[in-house]
Protein backbone atom coordinates (compact mmCIF):
# COMPACT_ATOMS: atom_id res chain seq x y z
CA UNK A 1 0.00 0.00 0.00
CA UNK A 2 1.01 3.76 -0.63
CA UNK A 3 1.05 6.39 1.38
CA UNK A 4 3.18 8.96 0.13
CA UNK A 5 2.83 10.55 -3.54
CA UNK A 6 5.64 10.06 -5.87
CA UNK A 7 7.50 13.90 -6.91
CA UNK A 8 6.85 15.04 -9.99
CA UNK A 9 9.98 15.13 -12.47
CA UNK A 10 11.00 18.26 -13.91
CA UNK A 11 12.68 19.32 -17.05
CA UNK A 12 16.84 18.85 -16.38
CA UNK A 13 16.33 22.49 -18.48
CA UNK A 14 19.35 23.62 -20.61
CA UNK A 15 21.57 24.08 -17.83
CA UNK A 16 21.97 20.23 -16.48
CA UNK A 17 25.76 20.51 -17.40
CA UNK A 18 26.67 22.76 -14.28
CA UNK A 19 25.33 19.64 -12.21
CA UNK A 20 25.83 16.55 -13.95
CA UNK A 21 29.31 17.40 -15.45
CA UNK A 22 30.83 19.88 -13.40
CA UNK A 23 34.73 19.63 -14.34
CA UNK A 24 33.45 19.73 -18.38
CA UNK A 25 31.60 22.69 -18.09
CA UNK A 26 34.39 24.49 -15.98
CA UNK A 27 32.28 25.26 -12.85
CA UNK A 28 34.36 23.23 -10.37
CA UNK A 29 37.72 22.46 -11.76
CA UNK A 30 38.51 20.34 -8.14
CA UNK A 31 35.58 17.91 -8.61
CA UNK A 32 35.17 14.87 -10.59
CA UNK A 33 32.81 14.21 -13.35
CA UNK A 34 30.92 11.29 -12.58
CA UNK A 35 30.70 8.21 -15.19
CA UNK A 36 33.46 9.11 -17.32
CA UNK A 37 33.69 5.45 -17.77
CA UNK A 38 31.87 2.69 -17.91
CA UNK A 39 33.88 -0.07 -16.58
CA UNK A 40 37.41 -0.51 -15.37
CA UNK A 41 39.94 -0.54 -17.88
CA UNK A 42 40.51 -4.42 -17.28
CA UNK A 43 37.03 -5.55 -17.31
CA UNK A 44 36.16 -8.27 -19.30
CA UNK A 45 34.59 -8.33 -22.40
CA UNK A 46 34.40 -7.15 -26.21
CA UNK A 47 35.75 -3.47 -26.17
CA UNK A 48 32.66 -1.63 -28.15
CA UNK A 49 31.99 1.92 -28.91
CA UNK A 50 28.11 2.76 -29.01
CA UNK A 51 26.91 6.22 -29.87
CA UNK A 52 24.95 8.48 -32.53
CA UNK A 53 22.71 11.54 -32.50
CA UNK A 54 19.62 12.96 -30.62
CA UNK A 55 16.72 14.40 -33.46
CA UNK A 56 14.26 16.90 -32.58
CA UNK A 57 10.90 16.30 -34.64
CA UNK A 58 12.30 18.72 -37.39
CA UNK A 59 15.22 16.50 -37.62
CA UNK A 60 17.64 18.91 -35.75
CA UNK A 61 20.09 17.45 -33.78
CA UNK A 62 19.80 18.42 -30.01
CA UNK A 63 22.97 19.39 -28.40
CA UNK A 64 21.96 20.19 -24.56
CA UNK A 65 21.22 16.40 -24.00
CA UNK A 66 22.50 13.64 -21.43
CA UNK A 67 22.54 10.42 -21.85
CA UNK A 68 23.07 8.00 -19.53
CA UNK A 69 23.82 4.34 -20.19
CA UNK A 70 23.19 1.04 -17.82
CA UNK A 71 24.35 -2.26 -18.61
CA UNK A 72 25.09 -5.64 -17.48
CA UNK A 73 28.83 -6.44 -17.72
CA UNK A 74 30.40 -9.47 -19.96
CA UNK A 75 29.10 -12.11 -17.36
CA UNK A 76 25.21 -10.08 -17.17
CA UNK A 77 25.97 -8.83 -13.89
CA UNK A 78 25.25 -4.97 -13.06
CA UNK A 79 26.98 -2.85 -10.96
CA UNK A 80 30.03 -4.82 -10.28
CA UNK A 81 32.41 -4.27 -7.14
CA UNK A 82 32.10 -0.29 -6.98
CA UNK A 83 28.96 -0.81 -7.18
CA UNK A 84 28.85 1.59 -10.54
CA UNK A 85 30.57 -0.43 -12.87
CA UNK A 86 28.18 -0.44 -16.05
CA UNK A 87 26.90 2.87 -15.62
CA UNK A 88 28.43 5.91 -17.41
CA UNK A 89 27.29 9.53 -18.63
CA UNK A 90 27.78 11.35 -21.89
CA UNK A 91 26.72 15.19 -22.83
CA UNK A 92 26.15 15.45 -26.23
CA UNK A 93 28.62 17.55 -28.18
CA UNK A 94 27.62 21.27 -27.81
CA UNK A 95 28.13 21.87 -31.61
CA UNK A 96 27.21 17.92 -33.76
CA UNK A 97 25.06 16.68 -30.93
CA UNK A 98 26.84 13.38 -30.83
CA UNK A 99 27.65 11.04 -28.05
CA UNK A 100 30.03 8.29 -27.96
CA UNK A 101 30.69 5.79 -25.52
CA UNK A 102 33.89 3.36 -25.25
CA UNK A 103 32.00 0.12 -23.02
CA UNK A 104 31.64 -3.52 -23.06
CA UNK A 105 29.13 -5.79 -24.78
CA UNK A 106 26.53 -6.89 -22.03
CA UNK A 107 26.19 -10.75 -21.74
CA UNK A 108 22.19 -11.43 -22.73
CA UNK A 109 19.94 -11.67 -19.48
CA UNK A 110 17.38 -13.90 -18.59
CA UNK A 111 14.72 -14.39 -21.95
CA UNK A 112 16.42 -10.47 -23.01
CA UNK A 113 18.40 -9.77 -25.61
CA UNK A 114 21.99 -8.14 -24.84
CA UNK A 115 21.29 -4.42 -24.76
CA UNK A 116 22.19 -0.88 -22.76
CA UNK A 117 19.70 0.59 -20.80
CA UNK A 118 19.40 4.29 -22.28
CA UNK A 119 17.97 7.33 -20.13
CA UNK A 120 17.82 10.71 -21.88
CA UNK A 121 17.72 14.24 -20.37
CA UNK A 122 17.43 17.46 -21.62
CA UNK A 123 15.68 20.61 -22.26
CA UNK A 124 12.41 20.16 -23.62
CA UNK A 125 11.29 16.61 -21.77
CA UNK A 126 9.36 17.41 -18.52
CA UNK A 127 10.32 13.27 -17.96
CA UNK A 128 13.46 12.08 -18.97
CA UNK A 129 12.96 9.58 -21.70
CA UNK A 130 13.56 5.24 -21.37
CA UNK A 131 14.87 3.76 -24.23
CA UNK A 132 17.58 0.48 -25.44
CA UNK A 133 20.15 -0.15 -27.41
CA UNK A 134 20.66 -3.45 -28.98
CA UNK A 135 23.01 -4.52 -31.62
CA UNK A 136 22.03 -5.88 -34.63
CA UNK A 137 24.40 -8.87 -34.71
CA UNK A 138 22.65 -10.23 -31.90
CA UNK A 139 20.23 -12.78 -31.24
CA UNK A 140 16.75 -11.14 -30.77
CA UNK A 141 14.29 -14.00 -30.98
CA UNK A 142 12.17 -14.06 -27.71
CA UNK A 143 13.41 -10.58 -26.49
CA UNK A 144 9.74 -9.32 -24.73
CA UNK A 145 10.87 -5.76 -25.66
CA UNK A 146 11.47 -5.96 -29.16
CA UNK A 147 8.52 -8.23 -29.66
CA UNK A 148 6.24 -5.51 -27.89
CA UNK A 149 7.72 -2.83 -30.49
CA UNK A 150 6.89 -4.52 -33.72
CA UNK A 151 7.88 -2.72 -36.47
CA UNK A 152 9.05 -0.36 -34.47
CA UNK A 153 11.58 -2.24 -33.20
CA UNK A 154 14.57 -1.48 -35.28
CA UNK A 155 14.29 1.67 -33.75
CA UNK A 156 16.18 0.57 -30.81
CA UNK A 157 18.75 -1.84 -32.68
CA UNK A 158 22.31 0.28 -32.96
CA UNK A 159 23.94 -0.44 -37.10
CA UNK A 160 27.62 -1.10 -37.31
CA UNK A 161 29.22 2.44 -38.81
CA UNK A 162 33.25 2.34 -39.22
CA UNK A 163 33.85 2.10 -35.54
CA UNK A 164 30.82 2.18 -33.96
CA UNK A 165 27.53 1.13 -32.95
CA UNK A 166 25.24 3.44 -34.17
CA UNK A 167 21.81 4.17 -32.88
CA UNK A 168 20.30 7.54 -33.68
CA UNK A 169 17.36 8.72 -31.25
CA UNK A 170 14.31 10.56 -32.95
CA UNK A 171 12.31 12.41 -30.06
CA UNK A 172 9.48 13.04 -32.57
CA UNK A 173 8.30 12.67 -36.17
CA UNK A 174 8.82 9.46 -38.45
CA UNK A 175 11.00 7.07 -37.29
CA UNK A 176 10.11 7.98 -33.68
CA UNK A 177 12.16 5.74 -31.57
CA UNK A 178 10.52 3.35 -29.09
CA UNK A 179 10.49 4.86 -25.70
CA UNK A 180 9.68 2.92 -22.73
CA UNK A 181 7.40 3.31 -19.55
CA UNK A 182 9.59 1.66 -17.47
CA UNK B 1 13.58 -12.54 -4.78
CA UNK B 2 13.84 -8.65 -5.78
CA UNK B 3 10.33 -6.95 -6.06
CA UNK B 4 9.81 -4.12 -9.51
CA UNK B 5 8.72 -0.82 -8.96
CA UNK B 6 5.55 1.05 -9.07
CA UNK B 7 5.01 2.58 -12.36
CA UNK B 8 4.71 6.27 -13.13
CA UNK B 9 1.89 8.20 -11.24
CA UNK B 10 0.02 9.68 -14.34
CA UNK B 11 -1.85 12.24 -12.14
CA UNK B 12 1.33 13.66 -10.67
CA UNK B 13 3.84 12.61 -13.82
CA UNK B 14 3.66 15.79 -16.39
CA UNK B 15 2.86 14.21 -20.19
CA UNK B 16 5.60 14.62 -22.57
CA UNK B 17 3.69 17.40 -24.65
CA UNK B 18 2.72 20.16 -23.13
CA UNK B 19 2.50 23.37 -25.83
CA UNK B 20 2.68 26.44 -23.39
CA UNK B 21 6.20 25.42 -22.23
CA UNK B 22 7.38 25.57 -25.97
CA UNK B 23 10.36 23.06 -26.21
CA UNK B 24 8.46 20.57 -25.37
CA UNK B 25 6.94 20.70 -28.88
CA UNK B 26 9.33 19.42 -31.15
CA UNK B 27 10.91 17.16 -28.29
CA UNK B 28 8.19 15.22 -27.00
CA UNK B 29 7.43 11.43 -28.19
CA UNK B 30 4.09 11.71 -29.50
CA UNK B 31 3.81 7.57 -29.27
CA UNK B 32 3.03 6.01 -26.42
CA UNK B 33 5.93 4.64 -24.69
CA UNK B 34 5.88 0.97 -24.53
CA UNK B 35 4.47 -1.05 -21.36
CA UNK B 36 7.23 -3.40 -19.75
CA UNK B 37 8.10 -5.80 -17.13
CA UNK B 38 11.30 -5.14 -14.77
CA UNK B 39 14.30 -7.05 -15.45
CA UNK B 40 17.62 -7.00 -13.28
CA UNK B 41 18.64 -3.66 -15.17
CA UNK B 42 15.61 -1.60 -14.22
CA UNK B 43 15.33 -2.70 -10.41
CA UNK B 44 19.36 -2.84 -10.10
CA UNK B 45 20.83 1.01 -10.28
CA UNK B 46 24.28 2.36 -10.02
CA UNK B 47 25.00 3.23 -6.17
CA UNK B 48 27.83 5.58 -4.99
CA UNK B 49 30.29 5.49 -2.34
CA UNK B 50 31.19 8.68 -0.12
CA UNK B 51 34.03 8.66 -2.00
CA UNK B 52 32.45 10.73 -4.93
CA UNK B 53 31.77 13.73 -2.18
CA UNK B 54 33.89 15.82 -1.97
CA UNK B 55 34.74 17.65 1.24
CA UNK B 56 32.65 21.32 -0.02
CA UNK B 57 30.74 19.43 -2.33
CA UNK B 58 27.36 19.89 0.20
CA UNK B 59 28.11 23.78 0.61
CA UNK B 60 27.58 25.75 -2.97
CA UNK B 61 28.47 29.04 -0.48
CA UNK B 62 31.41 27.94 -0.36
CA UNK B 63 32.73 25.39 -3.15
CA UNK B 64 33.41 27.97 -6.03
CA UNK B 65 34.71 30.47 -3.66
CA UNK B 66 38.01 32.56 -3.72
CA UNK B 67 39.59 31.94 -0.54
CA UNK B 68 37.75 34.33 2.47
CA UNK B 69 35.16 34.47 -0.16
CA UNK B 70 31.52 33.71 0.12
CA UNK B 71 28.85 33.11 -2.94
CA UNK B 72 26.49 36.65 -2.83
CA UNK B 73 22.91 36.05 -1.68
CA UNK B 74 20.63 34.68 0.95
CA UNK B 75 22.36 32.37 3.02
CA UNK B 76 20.14 28.93 3.07
CA UNK B 77 20.56 25.02 3.72
CA UNK B 78 17.95 23.06 1.83
CA UNK B 79 17.70 19.41 3.82
CA UNK B 80 14.47 16.78 3.98
CA UNK B 81 14.39 13.26 3.20
CA UNK B 82 14.42 11.14 0.17
CA UNK B 83 11.63 8.38 0.61
CA UNK B 84 9.62 5.58 -1.75
CA UNK B 85 5.73 5.76 -1.88
CA UNK B 86 6.01 3.36 0.87
CA UNK B 87 7.61 6.05 3.44
CA UNK B 88 11.11 3.91 3.29
CA UNK B 89 13.73 5.78 3.84
CA UNK B 90 16.13 5.33 0.99
CA UNK B 91 19.69 5.28 1.79
CA UNK B 92 22.94 6.04 0.28
CA UNK B 93 21.79 7.54 -2.59
CA UNK B 94 23.55 10.08 -5.13
CA UNK B 95 21.84 13.28 -4.91
CA UNK B 96 23.50 16.27 -7.33
CA UNK B 97 21.74 19.97 -7.76
CA UNK B 98 22.30 22.92 -9.66
CA UNK B 99 21.03 26.46 -9.80
CA UNK B 100 21.52 29.91 -11.01
CA UNK B 101 22.84 32.31 -8.58
CA UNK B 102 21.24 35.04 -6.09
CA UNK B 103 20.65 37.37 -9.60
CA UNK B 104 19.46 34.55 -11.48
CA UNK B 105 22.47 33.91 -13.19
CA UNK B 106 23.85 30.65 -14.70
CA UNK B 107 27.48 29.91 -15.00
CA UNK B 108 26.86 28.20 -18.38
CA UNK B 109 28.47 29.29 -21.88
CA UNK B 110 24.63 29.14 -22.90
CA UNK B 111 23.07 31.70 -20.48
CA UNK B 112 23.61 35.20 -21.72
CA UNK B 113 21.04 36.89 -18.90
CA UNK B 114 22.05 40.65 -18.25
CA UNK B 115 22.26 39.62 -14.34
CA UNK B 116 25.89 39.38 -13.45
CA UNK B 117 28.01 36.61 -12.40
CA UNK B 118 29.26 36.37 -9.19
CA UNK B 119 33.37 35.04 -8.78
CA UNK B 120 32.25 32.99 -5.94
CA UNK B 121 29.71 31.23 -6.54
CA UNK B 122 29.50 28.28 -9.19
CA UNK B 123 26.39 26.81 -8.74
CA UNK B 124 27.04 22.92 -8.54
CA UNK B 125 26.65 20.68 -5.20
CA UNK B 126 26.54 16.91 -4.48
CA UNK B 127 25.20 14.80 -1.19
CA UNK B 128 24.23 11.65 -0.22
CA UNK B 129 21.86 10.30 1.84
CA UNK B 130 21.82 9.43 5.62
CA UNK B 131 20.59 5.51 6.79
CA UNK B 132 17.21 7.48 7.50
CA UNK B 133 17.09 9.24 3.77
CA UNK B 134 18.27 12.50 5.08
CA UNK B 135 20.42 15.16 3.06
CA UNK B 136 21.20 18.51 3.64
CA UNK B 137 23.10 21.16 1.64
CA UNK B 138 24.01 24.83 2.10
CA UNK B 139 23.65 27.24 -0.93
CA UNK B 140 22.60 30.68 -1.70
CA UNK B 141 18.92 30.97 -2.65
CA UNK B 142 19.03 31.56 -6.36
CA UNK B 143 17.45 34.66 -8.26
CA UNK B 144 14.26 34.28 -10.26
CA UNK B 145 15.11 35.19 -14.43
CA UNK B 146 13.75 35.29 -17.97
CA UNK B 147 13.70 32.79 -20.30
CA UNK B 148 12.40 33.05 -24.10
CA UNK B 149 9.23 30.73 -24.06
CA UNK B 150 6.29 33.34 -24.33
CA UNK B 151 6.85 36.59 -24.44
CA UNK B 152 7.48 37.54 -20.72
CA UNK B 153 7.85 33.97 -19.20
CA UNK B 154 9.77 34.24 -15.73
CA UNK B 155 11.25 31.09 -14.27
CA UNK B 156 10.32 30.95 -10.22
CA UNK B 157 13.45 30.78 -8.46
CA UNK B 158 14.74 26.98 -8.04
CA UNK B 159 17.42 24.33 -7.96
CA UNK B 160 17.13 21.40 -10.12
CA UNK B 161 17.91 18.07 -8.65
CA UNK B 162 19.07 14.62 -10.01
CA UNK B 163 18.38 12.05 -8.01
CA UNK B 164 19.63 7.98 -8.13
CA UNK B 165 17.54 5.57 -6.18
CA UNK B 166 18.38 1.72 -5.40
CA UNK B 167 16.60 0.75 -8.77
CA UNK B 168 17.30 2.46 -12.39
CA UNK B 169 13.09 2.64 -12.76
CA UNK B 170 13.40 5.31 -10.04
CA UNK B 171 15.92 7.35 -11.49
CA UNK B 172 14.71 10.86 -11.46
CA UNK B 173 15.59 14.68 -12.35
CA UNK B 174 13.01 17.57 -10.61
CA UNK B 175 13.06 20.87 -9.58
CA UNK B 176 12.50 22.25 -6.11
CA UNK B 177 10.55 25.93 -5.86
CA UNK B 178 10.36 27.92 -2.61
CA UNK B 179 6.86 28.53 -0.96
CA UNK B 180 5.39 31.85 -1.38
CA UNK B 181 7.10 32.51 -4.78
CA UNK B 182 4.19 34.20 -7.21
CA UNK B 183 6.15 32.84 -10.42
CA UNK B 184 5.25 29.43 -9.61
CA UNK B 185 1.56 29.51 -10.49
CA UNK B 186 3.09 31.68 -13.32
CA UNK B 187 5.39 29.35 -14.74
CA UNK B 188 4.34 26.65 -17.91
CA UNK B 189 7.63 24.41 -16.94
CA UNK B 190 5.88 24.03 -13.71
CA UNK B 191 1.92 23.50 -15.26
CA UNK B 192 3.02 20.89 -16.70
CA UNK B 193 2.42 19.10 -13.40
CA UNK B 194 -1.15 18.39 -13.85
CA UNK B 195 -1.80 17.74 -10.14
CA UNK B 196 -1.90 21.06 -8.16
CA UNK B 197 -1.14 19.31 -4.77
CA UNK B 198 1.83 17.51 -6.99
CA UNK B 199 3.02 21.12 -7.37
CA UNK B 200 2.93 22.04 -3.55
CA UNK B 201 5.52 18.38 -2.94
CA UNK B 202 7.62 20.41 -5.58
CA UNK B 203 7.94 23.47 -3.22
CA UNK B 204 10.20 23.63 -0.21
CA UNK B 205 8.96 24.89 2.83
CA UNK B 206 10.66 27.40 5.31
CA UNK B 207 11.44 25.17 8.18
CA UNK B 208 12.37 27.18 11.45
CA UNK B 209 13.14 23.98 13.85
CA UNK B 210 16.26 23.69 11.28
CA UNK B 211 17.08 27.30 11.05
CA UNK B 212 20.24 28.52 12.26
CA UNK B 213 19.98 31.94 13.88
CA UNK B 214 22.13 34.87 13.12
CA UNK B 215 23.76 32.30 10.18
CA UNK B 216 20.63 31.32 7.53
CA UNK B 217 17.44 30.04 6.92
CA UNK B 218 16.46 26.27 6.28
CA UNK B 219 14.11 24.73 3.76
CA UNK B 220 12.23 21.09 4.02
CA UNK B 221 12.13 19.28 0.38
CA UNK B 222 11.12 15.95 0.87
CA UNK B 223 11.62 14.11 -2.34
CA UNK B 224 9.50 10.66 -2.86
CA UNK B 225 11.11 8.27 -5.62
CA UNK B 226 8.86 5.23 -7.15
CA UNK B 227 7.87 2.33 -4.60
CA UNK B 228 8.38 -1.26 -4.83
CA UNK B 229 5.24 -3.21 -5.93
CA UNK B 230 4.05 -6.33 -3.38
CA UNK B 231 4.39 -9.24 -5.88
CA UNK B 232 8.00 -10.45 -6.24
CA UNK B 233 9.92 -10.58 -9.36
CA UNK B 234 11.00 -14.08 -10.46
CA UNK B 235 13.41 -13.12 -13.02
CA UNK B 236 10.96 -13.45 -15.47
CA UNK B 237 9.18 -11.22 -17.99
CA UNK B 238 5.86 -10.79 -19.05
CA UNK B 239 4.94 -12.93 -22.52
CA UNK B 240 8.64 -14.69 -21.97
Amino acid sequence: MTTLRQTPSQTAGPYLHIGCAPVASGVRPGAGDLGAAAFPDDAPGEVVQVGGLILDGAGEAVTDAMVEVWQADAAGRFGGASGHAGWARRMVDPTTGEWRLRTIRPAALPAQAPHLMLWIAARGLNCALHTRLYFADDDHSGDPVLAAAGARAATMIARPDWDIHRLDIHLQGEGETVFLAV
Amino acid sequence: MTHAFNPPDPAVQPPALTPTYRSTRLRAPLHTPLSMEHGPGEIAGPRFGQNVIGPLDDDLMLNHARPGHSALGERILVHGHLMDEVARPVAGALIEVWQANAAGRYRHARDGYLAPLDPDFGGCGRCMTDAQGAFAFRTIRPGPYPWPNGGNDWRPAHIHFSVFGDGFAQRLITQMYFQGDPHISLCPIVGAVPDSAAVERLTARLDMDATVPMDLRAWRFDIVLRGRRQTPFENRMEGA
